[in-house]
């Protein structure tokens, strides 16, 4: 407030070169309409400027991929004729000021992106990360983005059926609200948003427009939070900046949307997310390689007064753009009259003017009237596709083999296990109960498990016996001490646990939720990061079909630890019997199952683990990432686990991944579930029973060399560790646990740590 | 046979009470909130969801929509009325069935599995379960705390019109009551969703025997 005015462009978020840029671009000074226009598209969020040298590394090739990253939700086709869209998105920095309305405008945004394509939204999934909840705040904040999760997508109607939950004290002033959707449409009917033919109409579809959420790309998403004290100090000042949800408007959108759809009156739809109106007209308009003249007068408006640059960047929810020809104006009215959503013709496909140079180019005329006055003229792919790319300056951090040597060590320890795994153990049901997980009558395994299974079916698709799994995974525990490996290691954890539910992966998507990239050990972090992202997709096939890039998650000059989200969408060929999950039966046989020890130096690394972060330890190396016995491993879990899904009987009685918390986590979650203890033997060493690293599984068997003689087959190690029985849960001279009293510590966990009742 | 289920917008469940009831073997059609009867049609319910969003409280416009009154002429001339969740909030509301829902106790939203016991089968819901039957449902609601007064409490006893209880309260409802029936047994509402509870692929079967019944052929009046 006390300094000097800012020349506009800067206040706008662009750089002195970005608006030499513009001025090239134009031949002409931008107007503050159009600076405005820039601003928002060229933000780091609308853009990718930072991150997009970096992200044509991944691979997103694959025979079953229909759409790969650059559209609204990558798309593959699933079998049987129906396809499946999938996208992920971050809010991070609205939940961060706003936790309702931030995540609720989170999950109203990316089921925007899935019907966009055609798809219906059929399943949601939410990654969260808070700091330490003994601070009162953390709580406000859990609570807030839980609750606007469940108030915003069990009214809109569809499913959350997992995600993921991590507190660490690195997000205290800077949560990530992520947020995962999954749709089905039957194959022909894939759209994109494009906007062809001249004389078409653009129609402006859903709520009025209002000043909420203007500039919320380039003000808030696109910047940290730089006060002392983080969060907090600019709470006010951007609250504006956050978005107003209402999911009963968007709701009648989604179904006034689809069945447009259906009734083939639309040949085009975009939504209108960050950036609002100016996003979507500039880049249907570039895509169909067009120009569009857009009526600021035409677009219903929710107060008086609204300046042009607020109404093409107001970021208000639940609207979208349909390319219609004119002869269905009135069908399309009536449509959504029924749905009585607002539909008002805002912009024109006009001819693409001729530059000097006897191009082609599709220009966005902001106009007052359609025969009115120009506001505003710039070419749509300026603004949509022709940002300036950053390559940032990129730095290995100088402290990072310091810490990679700092070791985290159990020796010390001993004696004190049956504790440490009580407060490893943690329940999310708090949270997911809140959520509507079973509209649609498809969720096989819902939250909580180690993957989300679905029967792939929805209003409109063709039959099929076929199921999705979908799982989120990250971690940024490994990620800190190496983000190659650890955002490796984390793709194969999440492959390990689609395997749990018996499906082979098919596509990627990434949220890479990463600090200021003007600090070179963020680009740093984020370059690696993305190399081992590539690394592991093309070691185990699976192509990455979309991805979204949320950068300036620092505060007070802190930056996150790198957290690249990966969500695997899998398929299961024959889904007609729940696989068998956590729950084990007495007499039964417990299995190691996979390469017992990691590779590298250490054969069981505490490194990265939540077992050595509860003790204040950050330091180690983490495991090397070693796909071939990896992906035999995965391949011979998913096949034992996908034939019990298509019904036929199996000696197999339980199956869990090893995953976070190591596995004395994973034998106290099947016990706690069950009820039902288990004696199993010494472990090689006290780090064995929480070190991390994927590529074993807790499987329980009634035919042990049967078991053994088909794993021996696939060339995967297994070793019997036990037998379920008894009402303790006994690892070893380490562990000895009664089991009521292990369950009940685990399900009161995370509402005792809220201050809550459960 | 032909079972109509009633769309609000906002309405999110009634694919699945479509499906349910095909499932059955039965058929079954949408019927749009701003239609004025219900004719041709031999049951009809009221699916879950959030009927014109909730606004105000929950049911509290639904009762408006047009299709309501084609509902209670229905209901009154003994026809089948079926209220799943929103649908048990519209027919409070609309006055066709007695109590109210208010917010659960724990004011948080709810999706899990619960036990019902079946308390009477004179109901066209419960008319295939026998008494004392055990269901595992699950329900899905934010204001599912079914609550009336003393009276209407005493009635509901005397005519034996509480047709569910839950075996563990999950939020709060009087005397644990999860599903009511008018006098005459034809309007039955539930906070429990049977239509999520067809298959032991999703977890249960127990909602069949509910379903089952209430679309089994109609006897007596209507």
């Amino acid at each position: 407030m006390t300094q000097a005015p800012e020349p506009l462009h800067r206040a706008l978020g662009l750089n002195d070169e970005e608006l030499e840029q513009i001025v090239a671009v134009l031949n002409r000074e931008p107007n503050p309409l159009e600076l405005a226009l820039y601003g928002v598209m060229w933000s780091e969020h609308c853009s990718y400027k930072s991150s997009r040298i970096h992200l044509r590394r991944l691979p997103s090739d694959g025979a079953h991929v229909l759409v790969g990253p650059g559209e609204n939700a990558g798309v593959i086709d699933a079998g049987d004729g129906i396809a499946v869209a999938i996208r992920i998105e971050s809010h991070n920095h609205p939940s961060a000021i706003e936790p309702y309305q931030g995540a609720a405008t989170g999950v109203g945004g990316i089921l925007r992106d899935v019907f966009t394509m055609g798809a219906r939204p059929l399943a949601l999934m939410d990654p969260l990360f808070f700091g330490e909840l003994d601070d009162a705040r953390q709580r406000w904040l859990v609570e807030g983005v839980v609750a606007g999760i469940s108030g915003y997508g069990n009214s809109v109607g569809v499913p959350t059926v997992g995600g993921e939950l991590t507190f660490d004290e690195c997000y205290a002033s800077n949560p990530l609200v992520n947020v995962l959707c999954c749709g089905a449409l039957p194959r022909e009917r894939l759209v994109l948003g494009v906007a062809s033919g001249v004389g078409n109409l653009a129609v402006l579809l859903g709520s009025s427009t209002g000043r909420d959420g203007i500039g919320g790309v380039s003000v808030l998403a696109s910047a940290g939070f730089s006060g002392e004290d983080g969060a907090e100090s600019l709470d006010d000042a951007k609250r504006p900046s956050v978005q107003v949800g209402d999911p009963y408007e968007e709701k009648r959108l989604i179904e006034a949307c689809l069945e447009l759809l259906d009734r083939g009156l639309v040949l085009g739809i975009q939504d209108l997310g960050g950036a609002g109106l100016i996003c979507a007209t500039c880049e249907t308009a570039a895509r169909g390689g067009v120009g569009m003249d857009v009526d600021i007068t035409a677009v219903p408006l929710r107060e008086a007064g609204m300046q042009p640059y607020e109404i093409m960047t107001s970021e208000s929810q639940e609207r979208m753009l349909a390319i219609i020809k004119p002869q269905n104006w009135d069908d399309v009215a009536r449509l959504c009259a029924k749905w009585e959503v607002r539909a008002s013709i805002v912009g024109h496909v006009v001819e693409p003017s001729i530059d000097a140079h006897g191009n082609a180019v599709g220009m966005l005329r902001v106009r007052r009237g359609f025969d009115g006055e120009i506001l505003g003229e710039v070419p749509a792919r300026s603004l949509a596709d022709e940002a300036p790319l950053y390559d940032r300056p990129r730095l290995r951090p100088s402290s990072l083999d310091a810490m990679r040597l700092d070791e985290p060590t159990s020796e010390e320890l001993r004696g004190l296990a049956n504790e440490q795994l009580l407060e490893l153990l943690i329940d999310p049901a708090w949270v997911y109960r809140q959520y509507d997980s079973q509209l649609f009558l498809n969720t096989v395994v819902g939250p909580g498990r180690d993957a989300s299974l679905l029967r792939l079916a929805g209003p409109g698709l063709p039959a099929s016996n076929r199921g999705i799994a979908l799982s989120t995974d990250s971690n940024p525990r490994w990620c800190a001490l190496d983000p190659r490996v650890g955002t490796a290691l984390s793709v194969a954890e999440s492959i390990a646990n689609l395997a749990c539910v018996g499906a082979s992966p098919k596509a990627l998507v990434n949220c890479l939720n990463f600090g200021n990239p003007e600090h070179p050990e963020v680009m740093w972090q984020l370059s690696e990061s993305i190399d081992g992202m590539a690394e592991a997709c093309r070691a185990f096939e699976v192509p990455v079909v979309g991805g979204n890039v949320s950068l300036y998650n620092e505060s007070g000059g802190n930056d996150i630890d790198p957290t690249p989200v990966v969500g695997l969408l899998g398929v299961v060929d024959s889904l007609l019997a729940p696989p068998p999950g956590w729950n084990w039966t007495s007499g039964d046989a417990v299995m190691l199952v996979g390469v017992r020890h990691a590779g590298g130096a250490n054969p069981f690394p505490l490194a990265g683990t939540r077992w050595a972060t509860q003790r204040g330890r950050r330091g180690g190396t983490i495991a090397p990432f070693e796909p071939r016995a990896l992906k035999e491993t995965f391949a011979f879990v998913a096949r034992e686990i996908s034939v019990i899904c298509a019904g036929a009987p199996s000696d197999v009685t339980a199956v869990h991944d090893v995953g976070s918390g190591g596995l004395a986590t994973a034998l106290a979650e099947m016990a706690s579930e069950t009820g039902l203890g288990a004696q199993v033997l010494e472990l090689e060493s006290h780090a064995e029973l929480f070190a991390e690293f994927p590529g074993r599984f807790v499987m329980t068997t009634n035919d042990v060399e049967g078991f053994i003689a088909r794993a021996a087959r696939a060339g995967v190690a297994v070793e019997m560790v036990g037998t379920v029985g008894g009402t303790a849960l006994a690892i070893g001279s380490s562990i000895d646990l009664d089991v009521t009293q292990l369950s009940a510590r685990r399900r009161h966990a995370l509402a005792d740590a809220l201050h809550t009742a459960l | 046979m032909k079972i109509g289920v009633v769309v609000f917008p906002g309405s999110n469940c009634e694919y699945d009470a479509l499906n349910a009831v095909q499932s059955l073997g039965v058929e079954a059609e949408f019927i749009w909130h701003t239609n004025t009867d219900v004719e041709g049609f031999d049951g009809v319910i009221l699916p879950g969801g959030f009927a014109h969003g909730d606004y105000l409280r929950p049911g509290a416009i639904a009762r408006f929509s047009p299709v309501m009154e084609a509902v209670a002429r229905f209901a009154s001339s003994g026809g089948a009325v079926l209220g799943i969740c929103n649908g048990f909030q519209v027919l409070t509301e609309a006055g066709l069935l007695p109590g109210a829902l208010q917010k659960n106790a724990g004011l948080t939203f709810l999706c899990q599995p619960t036990t019902l016991v079946v308390e009477s089968t004179a109901s066209v819901l419960t008319r295939g379960a026998t008494k004392g039957q055990e269901l595992v449902v699950p329900i899905n609601h934010f204001s599912g705390a079914y609550t009336c007064d003393d009276a209407t409490l005493a009635s509901l006893e005397a005519n034996d019109q509480i047709v569910l209880r839950y075996t563990q309260n999950p939020n709060g409802s009087r005397d644990d009551i999860a599903g009511v029936r008018n006098v005459e047994g034809n309007v039955v509402g539930l906070m429990p969703h049977p239509e999520r509870a067809m298959s032991t692929l999703l977890g249960s079967a127990d909602g069949r025997v509910l379903l089952e019944g209430f679309v089994r052929a109609p006897v007596g009046a209507h």
